[in-house]
């Protein structure tokens, strides 16, 4: 609860930073606030009592806990990868508190008990998200980017709020548990077309297809630091807010949503990563990759299982970021020297071999290879779905996850194989050097120790 | 009013506007006008939710269409400042000339 209020009182001072002239002190401050939501995140741990907020509309319970510790410490890898976005003399503060109050959405989404918590959760997350996508004000791809993401993200909106009209008028509540237990009373037949309209919403919002035609575009377009910042945090965000509200909210009618989710899953495995191996610029590959993940995290949700679920997500969203902002680094520094298309890539272990092995370890635990993190975070996913009726859908994650080591491993082979087209060392300054050493760090210590995190 | 009216009416008329609005977004090639699809789109859920409000006799109901009211004026305020910019680059607001991220 504490973090909540942290995060959005750092937004605000953010913003009055132009007013009494303290611009430069603003970065260091931001991750001192960062650092210290954290800490008081892990304080209000394992109290054995869920903080509650806002007459019970905000419930912070461990589960909440938890996920909000993995957005901050995302957040926090996420502000040392962006230090020359907050650069701009005029736009700076603007840059800050944008950032920070989608982060106060994100937060809100780990912890919402209401329907109208979840809403404006939504919100406040995706609308600095528009203008942040949008942020290079002379550049088409960017305006085009963020105002794609604006109607996709009022549109998907739109349904979310019909569906949760529908489910009030059944139940003549918003709160999440209230409706739990008015579902076994039996429903009239537009409460169950509720349900599937928050399902078309919440895959919007994750990006699954047949939903998901959006976010390559989008990612592509917005500047890269913005598309690795929704591609870990938003993503995460949105998952906790999926999976609260179909397991503590819907957990009880599966019957309705749980077929049409697994079809959603099977569909985004197969576009997604179909496509990806197609692509030939490494940014848009990873957006593909970004929608194949969002379809192995939604089977957990589909698992259905209250102990696995939360805790294979958990960890996958952890491994997952991670392995995502390592991965971003490297790109982010090759775009800049020169492109983001496989060539580009060519010969980087003889221009920078530090920078190569980082980018080697990502994209292996983004593949899955063992020992990295991404090969338990699948593996917890499968075994958390292996008692449900879906084994069909396992079959199909492995065969889909073979060809996502055809276009992660397509990255190692350029670095590693290929002869360099640009004969010019990559020069990586130091903060982003110490960045993806924690990350590398971080991905081979959870592959090492998985029970680490399991055992919160 | 609510008990002469049965609820089914309200529902499919709210459905109708929702339906108008949705297919209006993936249809017009307008910018303002796929705006003015999600206010309508928006408004049949304020409908909605109001004649379910007066249905059960609880405010809530009521208390969310003003949540919805705000965001929506925010998010059209985000919308209207993108399109600006955008017509500002390209001199038009007709969203087939936004495809350059179709590779």
């Amino acid at each position: 609860m504490k973090a909540l209020f942290i995060i959005s009182g750092l937004g605000i001072l953010a913003m009055l930073a132009e007013i009494f002239k303290f611009k430069r002190a603003l970065y260091p401050l931001v991750l001192i606030g960062i650092l210290a939501a954290l800490v008081a995140n892990f304080t209000e741990f394992n109290n054995n009592e869920s903080i509650q907020a806002f007459n019970n509309m905000i419930r912070f319970d461990n589960v909440a806990l938890a996920f909000s510790s993995v957005i901050l410490i995302t957040a926090f890898l996420w502000f040392i990868l962006a230090n020359d976005y907050f650069t701009n003399e005029t736009s700076l503060t603007d840059h800050f508190s944008l950032v920070l109050f989608a982060l106060t959405g994100a937060l809100m989404l780990t912890a919402f008990s209401n329907m109208t918590t979840l809403f404006l959760g939504i919100e406040i997350l995706s609308i600095p998200l528009y203008v942040l996508a949008a942020s290079k004000k002379n550049d088409v791809k960017s305006n085009e980017a963020g105002f794609k993401y604006l109607i996709m993200g009022s549109f998907a909106s739109a349904f979310l709020l019909f569906g949760i009209a529908l489910i009030y008028g059944a139940t003549g509540t918003f709160d999440l548990l209230a409706i739990r237990a008015k579902i076994s009373e039996g429903m009239p037949l537009f409460f169950y077309a509720g349900i599937i309209m928050m399902l078309i919403a919440m895959c919007f919002k994750v990006s699954a297809a047949p939903f998901h035609f959006w976010a390559p575009d989008v990612y592509h377009g917005s500047p890269t630091v913005i598309m690795a910042l929704m591609s870990t945090v938003v993503k995460t965000a949105a998952f906790v807010a999926f999976m609260r509200l179909f397991l503590v909210g819907f957990g009880s009618a599966t019957s309705v949503w749980a077929m049409a989710m697994a079809g959603i899953i099977a569909l985004s495995l197969i576009i997604s990563n179909m496509t990806a191996a197609a692509q030939s610029s490494v940014k848009r590959m990873l957006a593909y990759s970004s929608i194949s993940h969002a379809a192995f995290m939604l089977m957990g949700i589909l698992a259905v299982n209250p102990i696995y679920s939360m805790r294979a997500i958990l960890y996958y969203a952890l491994a997952y970021s991670v392995a995502t902002i390592g991965g971003f680094t490297v790109l982010y520094r090759v775009e800049k020297q020169s492109g983001n298309t496989y060539d580009d890539f060519n010969g980087l272990a003889k221009r920078n071999p530090f920078a190569a092995l980082g980018m080697l370890i990502c994209m292996l635990s983004l593949a899955g290879i063992p020992v990295t993190a991404g090969f338990f975070a699948k593996y917890f996913i499968f075994t958390a779905l292996i008692g449900s009726t879906y084994k069909w859908l396992l079959v199909l994650a492995v065969i889909m996850s073979c060809v996502g080591v055809y276009y992660y491993i397509k990255v190692i082979i350029a670095m590693y194989f290929k002869k360099p087209t640009h004969q010019e060392p990559l020069l990586i300054e130091k903060s982003h050097t110490l960045l993806l050493a924690i990350a590398v760090v971080l991905v081979l210590v959870l592959g090492l120790l998985p029970n680490f995190v399991l055992s919160v | 009013m609510i008990n002469t009216i049965p609820i089914h009416y309200y529902i499919f008329l709210s459905a109708i506007l929702f339906i108008i609005g949705a297919v209006g977004v993936m249809a017009r090639r307008n910018a303002i006008i796929i705006f003015m699809c999600i206010e309508l789109m928006l408004n049949a859920v304020n409908l909605l939710l109001a004649a379910f409000a007066t249905l059960h006799n609880d405010s809530s109901g009521q208390i969310f269409v003003f949540f919805i009211m705000a965001v929506a004026a925010a998010e059209v305020a985000v919308g209207l400042a993108i399109l600006s910019m955008i017509y500002r680059n390209i001199k038009s607001i007709d969203v087939d000339l936004l495809s350059r991220l179709k590779e």
